[in-house]
């Protein structure tokens, strides 16, 4: 089994393996399709002795301003349960859990821990009945080791003020070696793969007395296989008497893992569920409260001229480290590439090279017959270059701004829309309101500020706005990330359409099923570079699965 | 507060040149209450203030409410006081979009001082050797105004774009650079030739002729400040240039992902800021004291930060925010002579009325909403 | 013994560039022992309110917190030590005013900064002008102080040649107070519960609150104790490098600070070691005055400590990486 998720650059950092090797080939059994169609004891990883309830709560209520994040909900967890909240983003889920680990204080309803009722009032108070929570985003401090990260809030002292690191090694070591979760104590945490990040994570949730661990999404960054070696490390934890409350939208793991699923659907539970009587379907049908279409009717595409050629491209991240790492790729017009991998392999910066956003070191990129190897954003936009961005809040909208202007976003200074410097404001408002039917972004008018959108009526804005001037190519990273199904679906269509009135589309996306149901061809990505190419029709889930591991 | 970035739903209130953007929608109407809110926040925060000083002078043993009415007198009732008030507001208003421009884009001028003071000595020194072309003579020395004070501003900028310098630090240290270069000027090469003889640091004194003067009671300098506030509003409305410095201002990576070249905007924003409390300066030194002395900056370029917050970064705004100050610092004169009062009592108020208005909290008290919890502008430290 | 050599492998770089500053020193001692004494001496001078206030931005700074008004809080402290030591003819209850009028000063920006999340150079501005503001309307002239600080020798300390003169001999007990509390907040920075947390809460404050630790709280305490060191810089200032209060006598020195912060990369005893050369200069251009050989006016060569800012800031500033969360408020998730 490889553990090698470190990206070419993270070389020489301690790479530890893991000890316990008893889970490797329980982990490599669940990789198939068909061990997770099992009930979850015989998927292999075993089920374990549960208890009384440990965790009850009662009506619990949360609203954001008009938002209800969270409605009457009511669950429990009983001793040594895994747990699966599953939902689509936005369902409530993560609100729920901070709720329980005392981030955000509840409108109304009660949270009990072991019996006690006693609203949870920090995270403090909530570690302290012994509640652990490994985070959605790691909560580590990148510039400190990981023994100055795993005792933070609870460090021990030497005569009262002087902080004792040796004793938090010493810790560090012991916890890994409990739970075979292998790391360095002296590491700096930003120097740590992710997968390494995580388990930093995991080890600092049991560092203290855990009854209750609650993991918030936390397999969006691994590979699958260190998603399985993860799903063990759980049902053992579980099986030594530790309840279990995990948040995930794949059903796949919910399967293999839980012993009992709730569904939340806009804040509310839709249904409660022992993994044993249910499968995928009824899963997701619950999820969306609807049949849902897992695949995308699109015609086979009928490709033509090369429209993006890149050769032997390096770039570098933010840190200075080759992130890039000699990328060839070519996407033909009227066809959709994908490019599957792993997070962090270099995905995000080959799309800000290509958007002009990011400068590359060596290597050429060319859209047609410009080169674009040193062009800057302003320059690939008026080549012909659509980019939906992988972060929205960040590079898409400009929260402040109107959706009409976030419409013209990178257009505002071209005729229509200008006439020498000179704003027309009658062209932007005309453009908003064809778009905003256009593309059904649900506002009151085209003046609402974007701020003000949900999630995925920010993403219709910046999806209109990147395809409504026909570009060449459309580059759309983690396009329905945070995204409603609704408008998941929506989107969807409309990226196939781009393709149909001959674009080239480039996907970047961390869901291998969004990759699988859309691209026409894949590219799997490792380490910065294109470890295999393939056909839709020739892809096979566990061989991309374990190409996106580095296993080639 | 979010409004004060943007220009797309100006309030009716505003006037413009043309409003092809007054909505009739729901969001439309929330600008304009937001907008009006901002503006009933920052009368009570004057009000507050005020009290204050009230309470102050109460203590120094006058009568607050007799000390208020000899400056608002020595400041709009008596013979010509309404015109040196509008003499010292033309300044002002231009150290307030000095700077207002930079805090558009994020950027904080607080060295608006030194920009303005190296803008009065050689405006000052130019009008003066130019003196026998009269008017243009002037002119000349408005525009010499502006060129020394982007000088400094193009420094700011570069550093900061280029060497990630914070324009905070930077600003600073450049007031008392600046200081110390024209202090030399003033007691060296320039020096004036009364000044030899009577020991007063001075460069010497500008011809009548090229003097900006009053017509019919307005000062030609107010007339120029007005004009050019107006500009500003227009250009960061309604133009494309100011679109790239709001947005630069509002989100600067997604300025980027749209290609705003965002370090020519820094760049732009404090040359253009700069330029404006330079021509302050040439102003002052052309239209007030008819020279360059040392003193001439008195606290124009600090009273311009006040002034920019008080009108929460819109350049129209400057004008009233501006006329407030030059009303509070021109009565101050008089102060002590009736009343006994130090006239640093108007620093006083003006840092109570910049508190008040500053604190985000005060629009929360009133209004119990969301509306007033973020600052009324935001400037960047590591970034 | 493994774990020195480890340090000092570690700290190659500032070890060797000590080492070489050091040497310096003596050998221009052994040049020139007519004015290197006294040039030392008067650096040290100089640097010592610099140390106190680069100590206040540092510890701000660490824990999330820009402190611009560091200016402010000098100019109230200095205002506030001397008069109260005037009017009640008590050098030490005039000390004790300043300091506490620096916590005073330090508290109001936690409260707008920190506790208002009132954007944080905003805030630090206000604090500069309310402080110009309140000293130059209360300003009264003609008065005096009742005493001096009494200086100090270190014994022992006060024997090393050169260094023992400079930094140990008929100091202020000010002096001697700087050059501990770089020490210390060096070493709780880096070696206490307090350090770490504050280095957490100012790198990454979601990890703090996450681990049960009150992010504000820690915040505002910091940015409020901060003060009492700013309120002793000004001190220095009008009680002991000179006897009187003048309006914005700080002339800058908060803000030099923040630079001397940033080039000692957010560490005390580098900052402490940056303040030193800022002196140096200073020294350099009052030396170079005096004995005539170039004829550079006093007006430009008094601008020198603010050009050198510039100048070693445009190389050193894109060098040094700032504390993470710095200048941002810390927002809960259901706020």
């Amino acid at each position: 089994m490889s553990e090698s998720t470190s990206r070419p650059e993270s070389e020489g950092t301690p790479h530890p393996t893991r000890g316990d090797t008893s889970q490797s080939h329980l982990a490599d059994i669940a990789t198939t399709d068909a061990a997770l169609e099992l009930p979850p004891e015989q998927s292999g990883f075993g089920e374990g002795v549960i208890g009384e309830v440990l965790l009850d709560i009662e009506g619990l209520s949360k609203s954001f301003g008009s938002v209800h994040a969270n409605r009457d909900i009511t669950l429990n967890v009983r001793r040594g349960e895994i747990v699966a909240l599953l939902g689509e983003n936005g369902a409530g889920k993560s609100t729920l859990v901070n709720q329980i680990f005392g981030l955000i204080t509840p409108d109304r309803g009660t949270v009990s821990v072991k019996g006690d009722s006693t609203p949870i009032k920090d995270p403090r108070d909530a570690i302290r009945r012994g509640v652990g929570m490994v985070h959605q985003h790691f909560q580590l401090v990148p510039v400190m080791t990981v023994a100055e990260n795993m005792v933070l809030g609870h460090e021990s002292t030497r005569a009262g003020v002087v902080l004792d690191l040796d004793s938090a090694r010493r810790m560090v070591r012991e916890l890994s070696e409990k739970h075979g979760l292998a790391v360095d104590p002296d590491a700096e945490v930003d120097d740590l793969p992710v997968g390494t990040q995580q388990r930093v994570e995991i080890l600092k949730a049991l560092s203290r007395r855990v009854d209750l661990l609650i993991l918030d999404e936390p397999t969006a960054v691994l590979t699958p296989q260190e998603t399985d070696e993860l799903l063990g490390v759980m049902r053992e934890l579980a099986n030594s008497g530790t309840s279990i409350v995990f948040i995930t939208h794949k059903l796949r793991e919910v399967l293999a893992v839980a012993d009992r699923v709730y569904v939340l659907r806009q804040g509310e539970v839709v249904g409660e569920v022992a993994t044993k009587e249910t499968d995928a379907t009824g899963l997701a049908t619950m999820m969306v409260g609807r049949e849902v279409v897992l695949s995308i009717d699109k015609e086979p595409a009928t490709p033509g001229e090369p429209v993006l050629e890149i050769e032997d491209l390096h770039v570098r991240d933010d840190r200075g480290l080759a992130a890039v790492d000699g990328f060839s790729l070519t996407v033909n017009a009227g066809e959709i590439v994908g490019v599957a991998g792993v997070e962090g392999n270099g995905q995000r910066e080959l799309v800000e090279a290509l958007a002009g956003m990011r400068k590359v070191v060596s290597g050429r990129m060319r859209l047609g017959d410009l080169d674009l190897t040193t062009a800057n954003p302003y320059q690939t936009h008026h080549a012909g270059l659509g980019h939906v961005p992988e972060d929205r809040e960040k590079h898409g909208i400009v929260g402040s701004y109107s959706i009409a202007d976030n419409l013209v976003l990178n257009e505002f200074d071209q005729a229509p829309y200008a006439k020498s410097g000179v704003r027309q404001f009658d062209a932007v408002r005309e453009n908003a309101e064809r778009l905003r039917e256009e593309f059904d972004i649900r506002s009151s008018g085209v003046f609402q500020t974007a701020g003000s959108l949900s999630g995925g009526n920010k993403q219709k804005v910046v999806v209109a706005r990147e395809m409504a001037f026909k570009p060449k190519l459309l580059m759309a990273a983690q396009p329905t990330r945070g995204v409603d199904v609704g408008s998941i679906e929506f989107i969807h269509r409309r990226i196939v359409e781009a393709r149909d009135e001959g674009a080239g589309v480039l996907l970047v996306s961390a869901e291998l099923d969004e990759i699988l149901s859309l691209s026409d061809r894949i590219a799997v990505v490792h380490g910065g570079t294109v470890v295999a190419e393939m056909r839709v029709e020739d892809a096979d889930r566990t061989e991309i699965g374990r190409l996106m591991a580095g296993d080639h | 507060m979010s409004d004060t970035r943007t220009e797309e739903a100006p309030p009716p209130s505003d006037g413009g040149p043309r409003e092809p953007e007054a909505p009739k929608d729901r969001a439309g109407l929330l600008a304009y209450l937001i907008g009006h809110q901002s503006g009933v926040v920052i009368v009570v925060a004057l009000v507050i203030a005020l009290l204050i000083g009230a309470a102050l002078i109460r203590y120094q043993g006058v009568n607050p409410w007799y000390a208020y009415e000899v400056l608002l007198r020595g400041a709009l009732v008596n013979d010509g006081a309404l015109t040196r008030t509008l003499q010292k507001t033309a300044p002002l208003v231009l150290t307030g979009l000095a700077v207002v421009l930079p805090l558009r884009v994020g950027l904080f001028n607080i060295g608006a001082q030194g920009q303005l003071q190296l803008g009065a000595i050689f405006g000052a020194w130019v009008a003066y050797v130019a003196g026998g072309a009269g008017f243009l003579g002037a002119v000349l020395g408005m525009l010499v105004g502006i060129v020394f004070g982007s000088v400094v501003g193009l420094l700011v900028g570069v550093l900061k774009a280029y060497r990630g310098v914070h324009e905070v630090i930077s600003t600073i240290m450049l007031n008392y650079i600046v200081a110390g270069v024209t202090f030399w000027l003033v007691v060296g090469p320039l020096q004036g030739e009364s000044s030899r003889t009577s020991g007063i640091p001075q460069t010497e004194s500008i011809p009548e002729a090229a003097r900006l003067d009053t017509v019919a009671g307005v000062p030609v300098g107010f007339a120029v400040a007005v004009v050019l506030a107006a500009v500003c509003w227009w250009v960061l409305g309604r133009t494309t240039f100011g679109f790239r410095f709001n947005t630069v201002g509002a989100n600067k990576e997604a300025a980027r992902y749209a290609g705003v070249p965002i370090n020519r905007v820094v760049v732009l924003s404090m040359l253009a800021g700069a330029g404006l409390a330079g021509l302050a300066g040439a102003l002052e030194a052309l239209g007030t004291l008819h020279r360059f002395e040392p003193a001439i900056v008195g606290s124009l370029g600090f009273d311009g930060i006040t002034i920019a917050l008080l009108a929460r970064a819109n350049p129209l705004a400057t004008i009233p925010a501006a006329f407030l100050v030059g009303i509070l610092r021109t009565g101050a004169a008089g102060l002590q002579f009736q009343t006994g009062i130090a006239p640093e009592i108007v620093d006083l108020l003006l840092a109570l009325i910049l508190l008040m208005v500053s604190i985000p909290v005060l629009g929360k008290w009133l209004f119990r909403s969301r509306a007033d919890k973020q600052s009324v502008a935001t400037t960047s430290w590591g970034n | 013994m493994e774990r020195l050599s480890t340090w000092a492998s570690k700290n190659r770089t500032p070890l060797v560039i000590a080492a070489a500053v050091l040497v310096a020193a003596y050998a221009f001692n052994l040049v020139r022992g007519d004015i290197a004494p006294s040039m030392f001496g008067a650096a040290w001078g100089y640097a010592i309110p610099l140390v106190l206030a680069a100590l206040v931005g540092v510890i701000g700074e660490r824990s999330g917190v820009v402190n611009i008004g560091i200016e402010g809080q000098m100019l109230l402290a200095a205002f506030a030590g001397f008069f109260v030591a005037a009017v009640s003819g008590s050098m030490i209850v005039g000390v004790l005013a300043g300091i506490g009028t620096g916590l005073v000063a330090g508290g109001f920006l936690a409260v707008t900064a920190v506790r208002w999340r009132m954007d944080q150079i905003i805030a630090g501005v206000v604090l500069n002008i309310i402080a110009t503001g309140l000293t130059s309307f209360y300003l009264v002239s003609g008065q005096s102080l009742p005493g001096v600080i009494p200086n100090v020798s270190v014994p022992l300390l006060s024997q090393i040649p050169l260094l023992g003169e400079v930094f140990f001999s008929g100091r202020s007990v000010i002096a001697l107070i700087a050059i501990l509390a770089a020490v210390l907040v060096h070493l709780a920075l880096f070696h206490s519960r307090w350090g770490l947390r504050t280095r957490a809460v100012g790198e990454y404050p979601s990890a703090a609150d996450t681990a049960g630790i009150k992010v504000e709280r820690l915040r505002m305490v910091n940015v409020t104790l901060a003060g009492s060191l700013a309120g002793l810089a000004g001190v220095y200032l009008s009680m002991d490098a000179s006897s009187t209060f003048e309006r914005e006598m700080t002339a800058g020195r908060g803000f030099l600070a923040l630079a001397i912060m940033i080039m000692g990369a957010w560490r005390p005893l580098r900052a402490f070691s940056m303040a030193l050369f800022f002196g140096f200069v200073n020294a350099t251009a009052s030396q170079l005055q005096q004995t005539g050989g170039f004829s550079i006016p006093p007006q430009l060569t008094a601008t020198l400590p603010y050009v050198a800012t510039l100048v070693v800031l445009a190389v050193a500033a894109g060098r040094v990486r700032p504390p993470g969360a710095v200048g941002q408020p810390y927002v809960k998730k259901d706020q």
